[in-house]
């Protein structure tokens, strides 16, 4: 039983991430009809926000410390991250402590704003394009941002960590009147997954209980209608464009704590999360959110030492099968609409 | 000539002597001249050339004529490889067996993965070719570690049985060979200042992507290939007239499947060595850009597109800064460092972000890759003397 907990949670973390990623991709197909292969790197990019935050907080000088003194007797030289001077010691520590949840405010504007600029400048001219032409641009892309990334910080991963409160394990088990020490679990994943749940809600809600979101819920359904009724529908969807960025770059963003951010981490998420999409359902929201925890949770089970001796090698595959499963056996996915990007 | 039109044999002939005469002309430049690391004549470089072009080639089969944008056909790459060295252990040191048996293999795979994700078209097959190449890649490294040698790769060695070759005599690892022509071997000639290396594996490669090109113009040209091209511009149509293309397309991918093994054989032919990474999914998207490069469904496009992406890969990546500011030194000094700077990320080990921006480019103002361009070239300079140009769509 503790297992089978621990496991699940387990995979609601990572699940999450896939889910925030698919709700990315999912939104914009749903809206602009464009087969984004650039959204993990989006996710990067976002992953990259935070490292820049944590950067730009530890920009230090150079002070003479009077009461300490060096081997040789001298006396020390200590950086100071100008946030100390500005805000005090205590104040300024705890800024760079939880640069992390901090780089949230800081990632919003810029990915919006690298989300419309992407918009705008290269995939509003593909709309009339085949789906093919869509991938391959976006694959160029994503290639041409993940090279910038690797030149400006190098290839190798950057560790960047969790406010100072959010490190460790707690006692899950004791939490729900198992035996204590029966189920650890990190802090920061449980933060993580209910932030992508937040996340998850916040879009939601948008979508269904604002005017703008009932706009773009419309242009879903029927582009043209709403266009002849003198809205302008384009720009709506160009915002969503920027709101799917941020989306993506958000969960990059909470995820650098628990896999440290690489230029390449985008492309490792993304073949997975085009395959949550598509078990999802092309174009369905719920789908896309269901099937990323699900498949999560799948994988978590699959990595069980009694499953692995049970069927070697399936932790590596297991997503991957189901999604030919589902493919085969639903061809919509588990939650598609009629009429969505069917042959 | 061969069942082929006037401009296919030309076009098939121009190859051929490009092929042989590759090694001469690839080496433009003196060998002790400044420019002489442009050179891409060497034999290691020059296999690869004509090993992509074959997988390039094959690639295109699918993607140019049916328009189903596979997504993992690195898979196919790989089985033909681990199929290769096995021969290699096994059989004989010989290449003729590995090539064939690697290409049977790749070919019997292509049949399995073909069958299942044809069920399906557009952006879903593309995921299922991802998903089968990325589970074989997986699994090629983790579990199959007995058959694939996992992450260190499959190599022969020296005590491999090699049924028809009989005992191990010396102490060396036998080198792959020809009836007794080892791959390694070259001939060097020099010829005042400049070095010609003609190597044995690189005629042999260059002789099968002859063939396999001569293979894909009359697949091109066949009553098949127009089949193909039906399916690309509206196989709801096809279906409607009462016609199944289920097994075109199965036909057609399990071709392109055998391409990508042949070409995985002479790999492993000219390199006995056969890893899990050759499955990986950024080994797909490279013959993808190959492909598009050098143009969709044009028959000598993706064999330029190979040949270009290895030379970037090979010979650009070597350029550092230090080269750099000795080419520029004639620059003041402020200028020198500022061009300097400007060019850097774009080359050496840069040169990804040059061959992202070019495919992007390519992507979105040439859809027909280097061959358009070059049509559209030959066009303009054609255009005065020759107001009635011929408009054909691009072949």
């Amino acid at each position: 039983m503790d297992q089978i907990i621990l496991q699940i949670l387990n995979g609601l973390d990572k699940g999450s991430a896939y889910a925030l990623i698919a709700l990315g991709l999912t939104l914009i197909f749903g809206t602009l009809g464009v087969v984004n292969f650039a959204h993990g790197a989006l996710f990067m990019l976002g992953a990259f926000c935070a490292v820049t935050l944590s950067r730009i907080l530890t920009i230090s000088h150079t002070v003479i410390d009077e009461t300490k003194k060096d081997f040789l007797g001298n006396p020390l030289k200590v950086d100071v991250p100008y946030v100390n001077g500005w805000f005090g010691e205590t104040t300024g520590q705890a800024i760079i402590d939880w640069s992390v949840p901090l780089s949230i405010l800081f990632a919003i504007p810029v990915m919006i704003a690298i989300g419309v600029i992407m918009e705008r400048g290269l995939i509003k001219h593909f709309y009339k394009r085949p789906h093919a032409d869509q991938i391959l641009v976006t694959f160029g892309l994503a290639i041409v941002l993940q090279e910038i990334v690797k030149y400006y910080y190098g290839a190798n991963q950057i560790p960047t960590p969790a406010p100072e409160a959010f490190i460790g394990s707690f006692d899950f088990g004791a939490l729900i009147g198992m035996d204590p020490g029966s189920i650890i679990y990190p802090y920061w994943r449980i933060v993580y997954f209910c932030f992508a749940m937040v996340l998850i809600g916040a879009v939601f809600a948008f979508l269904q209980f604002t005017t703008f979101g009932m706009v773009v819920r419309a242009g879903m359904a029927d582009r043209e209608t709403v266009g002849l009724l003198g809205i302008n529908i384009d720009r709506r969807f160009t915002v969503m464009f920027g709101i799917a960025a941020a989306v993506a770059g958000l969960a990059g963003v909470m995820y650098t704590p628990i896999n440290p951010p690489n230029y390449h981490m985008g492309m490792d998420f993304l073949v997975i999360s085009f395959v949550v999409v598509v078990v999802g359902g092309m174009g369905s929201l719920p789908g896309a959110i269901l099937a990323g925890l699900v498949l999560g949770v799948l994988e978590s089970f699959a990595s069980m030492r009694q499953v692995i001796e049970f069927l070697p090698g399936i932790n590596q595959v297991v997503i991957y099968l189901a999604a030919i499963i589902i493919l085969l056996t639903r061809p919509r996915g588990l939650m598609g609409r009629k009429g969505v990007m069917e042959e | 000539m061969l069942g082929l039109s006037k401009k296919d044999a030309s076009l098939l002939i121009t190859v051929a002597v490009l092929v042989a005469l590759a090694p001469i002309f690839l080496n433009p430049f003196p060998e002790n001249s400044a420019l002489s690391q442009f050179n891409a004549g060497y034999p290691d470089l020059m296999q690869r050339f004509v090993i992509f072009g074959i997988f390039a080639i094959g690639f295109n089969i699918l993607f140019g004529l049916t328009g189903y944008l596979s997504f993992g056909h690195a898979a196919f790459l790989g089985a033909g490889s681990y199929a290769g060295v096995w021969m290699l252990k096994l059989l004989t040191i010989n290449v003729i067996p590995a090539i064939l048996i690697s290409t049977v293999v790749a070919g019997l795979f292509a049949i399995l993965i073909g069958y299942i994700s044809l069920r399906r078209s557009g952006i879903y097959f593309s995921i299922l070719t991802l998903a089968f190449a990325q589970m074989s890649f997986a699994l090629a490294a983790s579990v199959l570690t007995p058959i694939t040698g996992g992450e260190t790769g499959l190599q022969t060695a020296l005590n491999d049985p090699r049924i028809l070759d009989g005992a191990n005599e010396g102490g060396n690892i036998p080198a792959p060979n020809f009836f007794g022509l080892e791959m390694g071997d070259s001939l060097q000639v020099s010829f005042a200042g400049w070095l010609w290396t003609f190597n044995a594996g690189y005629y042999v490669s260059g002789i099968i992507m002859l063939i396999s090109f001569y293979v894909a113009i009359r697949i091109f040209r066949s009553p098949f290939g127009i089949m193909l091209r039906a399916i690309k511009s509206n196989q709801q149509r096809l279906n409607y007239t009462g016609l199944n293309t289920r097994p075109y397309m199965l036909a057609c991918f399990v071709i392109s499947g055998m391409y990508a093994g042949l070409a995985g054989g002479l790999m492993v032919a000219m390199d006995p060595l056969a890893g899990a990474e050759r499955m990986q999914w950024t080994a797909s998207g490279e013959v993808v850009l190959m492909t598009i490069l050098g143009g969709v469904g044009t028959l000598i496009g993706p064999v330029l597109g190979a040949g270009l992406i290895k030379y970037f890969e090979n010979i650009f990546s070597k350029i550092n800064s230090n080269l750099l500011h000795k080419w520029f030194s004639f620059l003041p000094d402020g200028l020198e460092d500022f061009v300097v700077t400007i060019i850097y990320p774009f080359i050496g080990k840069g040169w990804h972000l040059t061959l992202g921006l070019m495919f992007m480019g390519v992507i979105i103002f040439l859809p027909g890759g280097l061959v358009e361009l070059g049509q559209r070239i030959s066009r303009s300079l054609s255009k005065n003397k020759n107001d009635a140009a011929e408009h054909k769509p691009a072949e």
